[in-house]
């Protein structure tokens, strides 16, 4: 057989059940890079301010949130003045809610190139997910000077951060993996994400404490509460970078076990409906 | 030992066609519609990726059925066949951009796909950024692209642009980077879909060029043209598709010659008996036909006369003026001209029939495809009493021409041969 001459591969409706395949994205990994920096040299192109939104809009956001629920309604902080008790909260929200977001229009966007050449689709909501990575080391920068105006020094467990960093990306991904493969097909989806993500924003610990939960619903309401993994992040967040309370090991447990089943269901409906991608584009 | 490239093994691709929308004529069965519209609308989107008993469905439309063919290593194929005919669908299943519904294919290699010049091109960067995306976007990696760097600049011909926004490039100039970057791809196999129909001659003579260079380097190459000059020039082997079946295959000036001759059956004659005849309420076609001189080829070659005939059915009574129009386009959609009985016609009709001819005279015309996308007729110079779109299609070929040498289709939509005359000495310079 001419099939061990030369490398080959076959084509057929037949369903092939590996979830990645690492060998070709190695072999695309360049590409990727670039998708990435194309989003990121693109990104701010043409505006006045350029890199100076990555901070603006977490700022911005941390303001209101400090005049309207720490200074009007005054939502109890745990004992963190507010101002810094929701910047590390906005932080990686911001991060995860645009990562989703970008992740869920890829394909959409990207449709032209769906329709002209091969390479492997998943790269696409990926992208996304690298490249708000910058936006978030930008905005970072500012938690870090925060820390240094309200004299709070983080703990230990800041060594945590990388882990609490992963469970936060394999969420956004998981979700995007899903979003994206559904709203190339059903463009409903696009109308829904404005009010799906500020659903989750009010559901996630940004504006008051995760401890709140645990007060008004009591301590079973609060372990399901740590099923939506953004809790355990943003918990995690503030306790490993500001050391007030303890790190919420609980909830983060809880976190990782739906983010795992986000991710690996997510890629495994991208999977099955990647192949008719250009057919819907 | 086999040398196969490409085998392709019965490939069908089905697609869903939209039905009518459902009409009402009651407010109350416009209201239960309306109510179950969200159902009707996903049970329509669900069925995009589903084709569970397609065989049998009226709604499906197979762009591709039963396509089984073998390619081998260094051979350049040529794909032709009418719009629709599933050229492009069955490249796309070889590039594995779309699933095949059935059937199945092997490809032995690296494959490229230049389905459209400029994939992934972004006007926000640079030229030099560009060309790293577009050349990973087609499956090179950045070392291989380190390497060309330079051979693509040169090809392109815009060194000094390079690290400017694409945005400030005229066309021409995305077009020819962007060709550069996919020419300097090194796949065993290239698949290349209509992407000399861009750009201007010199680029189009140029991206033949390096097509007919990569296929002696002993690159397997499968393209898809309208250009059967070009598909002529380059191809060693042809299949022809229509309705999404190969119906023909083998060597290419065969396979060009036989789809030319069913071309000109099927597109240049139009004749209809009364009862069939296209018409409106004062006339009907009875026949539209593009005539020309076929005792010495049985094609159209670009210079030579040929005249097209009208027969109609005039039913008003009452005498009137009568002005026979049509629209000339080619295949890129311009007017080539508007034709026009009044030219040198002024005469008064009544009712009865008429045959009308014009004559396009030698010289004139360009090789291409070309249509006569509507034809009217006009009564006393204001009220259109019949209108009939694509009423023939044809397609008149390259023909050899001393003057410009042998190097494909000449720029400009027209090819007239123009009077020139030479004065020299003393009279010229007064």
């Amino acid at each position: 057989m001419p099939s061990n001459i030369v490398p080959h591969f076959d084509i057929s409706a037949k369903k092939k059940w590996k979830l990645f395949d690492f060998k070709e994205l190695v072999k695309y990994k360049d590409l990727l890079y670039f998708f990435v920096l194309r989003d990121i040299t693109v990104l701010y192109k043409q505006t006045v301010l350029g890199m100076l939104w990555a901070i603006l809009n977490p700022v911005m956001s941390m303001v209101i949130f400090s005049v309207i629920f720490g200074g009007l309604a005054k939502i109890d902080s745990d004992g963190i003045p507010y101002p810094i008790f929701s910047y590390a909260a906005v932080l990686p929200w911001t991060y995860f809610s645009q990562s989703m977001s970008g992740a869920t229009s890829s394909l959409v966007g990207n449709a032209h190139l769906l329709t002209k050449v091969y390479f492997p689709r998943i790269l696409i909501p990926l992208t996304p997910i690298f490249s708000k990575l910058m936006d978030f080391t930008i905005a970072f920068s500012i938690l870090l000077v925060m820390m240094f105006v309200y004299n709070i020094s983080p703990t230990w467990n800041v060594l945590f951060l990388p882990l609490l960093m992963i469970l936060m990306i394999l969420t956004a991904l998981g979700i995007g993996m899903w979003l994206s493969s559904l709203a190339i097909q059903y463009r409903d989806v696009r109308f829904a994400i404005g009010f799906f993500t500020s659903m989750l924003m009010y559901a996630a610990p940004v504006v008051f404490p995760a401890s709140l939960v645990a007060e008004k619903f009591g301590e079973t309401a609060y372990l399901l509460y740590g099923l939506y993994p953004m809790v355990g992040v943003i918990e995690g967040f503030r306790s490993s970078l500001l050391g007030f309370n303890p790190m919420p090991w609980n909830l983060i447990g809880m976190g990782s076990i739906s983010a795992i089943i986000l991710f690996f269901s997510g890629a495994l409906h991208f999977k099955k409906t990647e192949k008719i991608f250009a057919d819907v584009a | 030992m086999s040398n196969i490239a490409i085998s392709s093994d019965k490939l069908s691709k089905a697609y869903l066609i939209g039905l009518k929308d459902e009409v009402h004529d009651t407010l109350a069965g416009a209201i239960s519609s309306w109510m179950k519209f969200p159902f009707k609308n996903y049970r329509t989107l669900k069925r995009l990726n589903t084709f569970k008993n397609a065989e049998e469905r009226e709604d499906y439309f197979w762009a591709l059925k039963d396509v089984s063919f073998e390619i081998n290593h260094g051979e350049v194929l040529g794909i032709i066949g009418h719009n629709g005919a599933g050229k492009s669908t069955l490249l796309k299943i070889l590039c594995r951009i779309t699933e095949p519904t059935s059937g199945k294919a092997r490809v032995y290699g690296r494959i490229a796909s230049l389905l459209e010049v400029g994939t992934g091109f972004n006007v926000e960067l640079t030229g030099r950024e560009n060309v790293y995306l577009s050349g990973t976007i087609l499956g090179m990696t950045k070392k291989e692209i380190d390497k060309k760097f330079d051979e693509i600049i040169e090809f392109s011909g815009i060194e000094k642009f390079i690290d400017t926004q694409a945005k400030k490039y005229s066309n021409g100039m995305r077009i020819r980077l962007a060709f550069a970057i996919a020419a300097s791809i090194e796949t065993e196999i290239m698949v290349i879909d209509e992407v000399l129909n861009i750009g201007d001659a010199d680029f189009q003579r140029k991206s033949i060029a390096k097509i007919e260079s990569l296929a002696k380097q002993g690159r397997t190459v499968l393209f898809v043209s309208h250009n059967l000059s070009a598909i002529k020039a380059i191809c060693t082997r042809a299949i022809q598709l229509n309705h999404g079946k190969l119906i023909r295959e083998g060597e290419v000036s065969k396979v060009v010659s036989v789809y030319l001759s069913s071309f000109a059956k099927e597109h240049t004659v139009h004749k209809y008996d009364m009862e069939t005849a296209p018409s409106s309420e004062y006339a009907k076609l009875i026949k539209a036909e593009l005539k020309f001189d076929d005792t010495k080829n049985d094609h159209l070659k670009a210079g030579d006369p040929f005249e097209f005939e009208f027969v109609f059915y005039n039913m008003m009574k009452e005498e009137h003026i009568l002005d026979v129009v049509f629209q000339l386009k080619d295949e890129l959609d311009n007017i080539v001209f508007i034709g026009s009985s009044l030219d040198n016609n002024y005469v008064k009709v009544s009712e009865g029939y008429f045959k009308w001819t014009c004559k396009v005279p030698a010289d004139f015309m360009n090789q291409g495809s070309y249509s006569l996308h509507k034809f009217y007729l006009i009564k006393n110079k204001t009220d259109v009493i019949f209108e009939q779109r694509e009423v023939l299609s044809f397609e008149i070929m390259y023909s050899f021409d001393l003057r410009i040498g042998n190097v494909g289709r000449k720029e400009g939509i027209v090819k007239p041969k123009l009077d020139w005359n030479l004065l020299s000495g003393e009279n010229a310079g007064k």
